[in-house]
């Protein structure tokens, strides 16, 4: 008998593992898809489980509007190529209805309202499970979330009655109007998402890719110009080169100076990094628990 | 690279997740915003140095207590080995959290604060580590900067220590004086304690022998889904996906397909397009079986020279985990590897007596975290293996079919 199998291995035998499960303990489950590598990860991981069958539910987009277009593209190639369904709703709906309001200031984010759009689209498509692309590497809130995360009517996430998970038996029994966010990736790094990529090529959007682009410097950081980003007198709009770790809404995702060109400089460029891909994400660094405040609002 | 996971567990105060911060931050897992962060929390709260515990401790409540509630969830990696880190709560009304932590692990470390030696939780928690079949252990004795590094008070709780250890039947057990706080045996050897002539708590997780047992077990898959695609490519094809439990399937193996019983032979091993020449456990794969054969999720394909037990009723140890306490005659669902079955309690035969370390006298009630032994009847036969035969096929659930919660961590002794 063989070696112990690689982490990779382990890592993807127990994210189909837990997919699969997502597909049969539930009625109605959706994939949520943003664009970014880990939402990609999961279509990959999603079509290796069910391979050859399509996989049994839909891709579903909360578009918030202020995407990169970059992401919005690969998005539609992914479709068109893997024959997903691709449901999106969009956050400009829900302002326009009146039930999300938009942030004032100077930089104003719709990821929060975000978690608004979601729980819409939740109630409407009558879905009992979300599968999401967070992972436990992400950020210390994370690091606590079940693989199965059971949340009430309201989508909110409670900590302190969270089911034991215990082997790989995960209990998605819900009551009607609660729903289970379901995360295949929770024991993924992202370094490990990364040499997925590699090992699987799995093409992966250009912005990941460092490029030449106009940026505004905020709270030490570099943020990409966009029709949404108010420029002020005094503002210095720069160009550098840049590229992003992580593929949120454009008004919230800082950019890293770099020269990767391709996944073994990224790779490289992960191992040396001083920094945590969430500290590209301001919306975690306006409180210390600002991800757990917005998970218990209902945000995935 | 190889995968190890692995738990801390021990009484609150005893510096585990100190001893997790600084583990973290000697295999440079920690990034400068994270410890910008923490320096931050430093200046706000007045205190000396940085807390390192703060890296685990992510919750409002934790941090508004000063103790961890939940499992948290860790990574790092060195040139040798990957890690996962399920650090688990050690306040006594949390030890469900650590029987969680356990589920998952290969090897357990257990802390220690070298100036109260073995407690009630130490026992405990090597217990409970013991039950949950985890091979490894590690004791460290924590704080020993506190007992001016003295190798005899070392020497006296590890021969204490080494008296549970064999009462449990734990197989492989090394103690390591430590100081979490300082790094002092964690990365390295350290300076202080040349007495000590072991490893470095990183270098024994490192290099502790990671055996490929699973596979060597009766091949075991419970089916997770069938692959029934309706394309014209694929008009024909019908297989069994699932994550194998135990042991390895090749084309041509003789198998049975349960709790039918109808006996069949491997066509196919099929992952994602490629037919493989062998597939163990944990591989996540689908069977084509040579004949026809009427099975759903929940059913069970196994060697035929090797078939799992089947039986309505079976005698399991629990964790009890929910504050309603459990009476004889209670009902739940049963969830075993992909089956969900109703089950009722039957009886509780015993419960430990952690100070003895061994079975005391039935009860008529478990409460909140009590370890006992019952006879379980379930609604229609099960496929499992004893819980010491394998993890996956001996271990369940219990789920309350009002609340929807799980309520209990279940291993099976034997068929009844």
């Amino acid at each position: 008998m063989g070696r112990s199998l690689s982490s990779l291995d382990l890592l993807e035998a127990e994210s189909i593992h837990i997919l699969r499960e997502a597909a049969a303990q539930f009625e109605r489950p959706a994939l949520l898809f943003s664009g970014g590598k880990d939402s990609i990860c999961m279509v990959h991981l999603a079509r290796k489980a069910f391979f050859p069958a399509a996989f049994p539910f839909p891709l579903l987009h909360i578009d918030t509007g202020h995407n990169f277009p970059e992401a919005l593209e690969f998005r539609d190639a992914l479709v068109r190529e893997s024959g997903a369904r691709l449901l999106v709703r969009l956050v400009q709906a829900s302002i326009d209805r009146g039930t999300a309001r938009e942030e004032a200031g100077k930089f104003p984010s719709r990821n929060a309202i975000q978690a608004v759009t979601l729980l819409e689209a939740i109630e409407e498509l009558r879905l009992d499970c979300c599968l999401g692309g967070g992972r436990r590497d992400e950020e210390k809130a994370r690091a606590k979330e079940r693989v199965f995360s059971v949340r009430n009517e309201f989508g909110e996430w409670d900590p302190k009655l969270q089911r034991p998970e215990l082997w790989s038996n995960y209990n998605g029994r819900v009551h009607p109007g609660e729903n289970v966010r379901v995360f295949p990736l929770s024991n993924w790094t992202e370094l490990d998402v990364w040499m997925y990529i590699q090992r699987e090529g799995i093409a992966v959007p250009s912005l990941y890719f460092t490029h030449k682009r106009q940026v505004i410097r905020r709270d030490g950081q570099l943020f990409p110009i966009s029709e949404f980003v108010r420029i002020d007198p005094g503002d210095e709009v720069e160009e550098r080169s840049v590229r992003f770790r992580t593929v949120g809404d454009m008004t919230c995702t800082a950019a890293v100076e770099s020269n990767a060109q391709d996944l073994d400089d990224i790779i490289r460029e992960n191992l040396s990094s001083g920094i945590t891909e969430r500290g590209a994400r301001l919306d975690d660094r306006r409180s210390e628990t600002a991800m757990e405040d917005r998970k218990r609002s209902g945000y995935f | 690279m190889e995968l190890l996971r692995f738990l801390t567990c021990g009484s609150v105060d005893d510096g585990k997740s100190t001893l997790i911060g600084r583990l973290l931050y000697d295999t440079q897992a920690i990034q400068a915003d994270q410890l910008e962060a923490l320096e931050r929390s430093r200046e706000h709260s007045g205190e000396e140095r940085v807390n390192l515990a703060l890296l685990t401790d992510g919750l409002r409540a934790e941090r508004e207590q000063g103790i961890t509630i939940d499992v948290a969830y860790k990574y790092f990696s060195t040139p040798r080995r990957k890690f996962i880190i399920a650090d688990t709560p050690g306040h006594v009304q949390y030890t469900r959290n650590m029987v969680t932590g356990a589920s998952t692990a290969h090897l357990a470390l257990l802390l220690l604060d070298a100036r109260s030696g073995i407690v009630e939780q130490t026992r405990r928690h090597a217990y409970i580590a013991a039950l949950l079949g985890i091979r490894h252990l590690v004791l460290c004795v924590n704080k020993m900067d506190l007992v001016d590094y003295s190798e005899s008070e070392f020497q006296t709780i590890r021969q204490q220590f080494a008296a549970v250890s064999e009462a449990l039947g734990l197989p492989d057990v090394l103690a390591i004086p430590i100081v979490a706080v300082d790094g002092e045996n964690i990365a390295s050897r350290s300076s202080r304690m040349p007495w000590y002539q072991g490893p470095a708590l990183l270098e024994h997780l490192e290099t502790v022998e990671l055996q490929d047992e699973e596979s060597l077990k009766a091949a075991r898959l419970p089916v997770q889904y069938v692959l029934r695609p309706q394309s014209a490519e694929y008009r024909d094809y019908r297989a069994f996906a699932g994550r194998i439990a135990g042991g390895a399937f090749r084309p041509g193996d003789a198998v049975v397909v349960l709790p039918a019983g109808i006996a069949s032979t491997v066509e196919s091993v099929d992952f994602s397009g490629s037919e493989l020449a062998e597939a163990r456990a944990p591989q996540s794969i689908a069977l084509r079986l040579a004949d026809d054969i009427d099975a759903g999720r929940g059913a069970m394909i196994a060697e035929a020279a090797r078939p799992p037990v089947v039986s309505q009723e079976f005698q399991a140890r629990i964790c009890w985990m929910s504050e309603q306490r459990l009476v004889p005659g209670s009902r739940f669902l049963l969830q075993h590897t992909t089956r969900r079955v109703r089950a009722v309690v039957r009886s509780i035969d015993s419960t430990v007596d952690l100070h003895a370390l061994r079975d005391g006298p039935g009860s008529e009630e478990l409460r909140l975290n009590d370890l006992g032994a019952v006879t379980i009847r379930c609604s229609e036969p099960l496929c499992f293996d004893a819980y010491a035969e394998n993890r996956r096929t001996g271990s369940f659930i219990l789920i309350d079919e009002r609340s929807n919660n799980t309520e209990a961590a279940g291993m099976i002794v034997e068929g009844l």
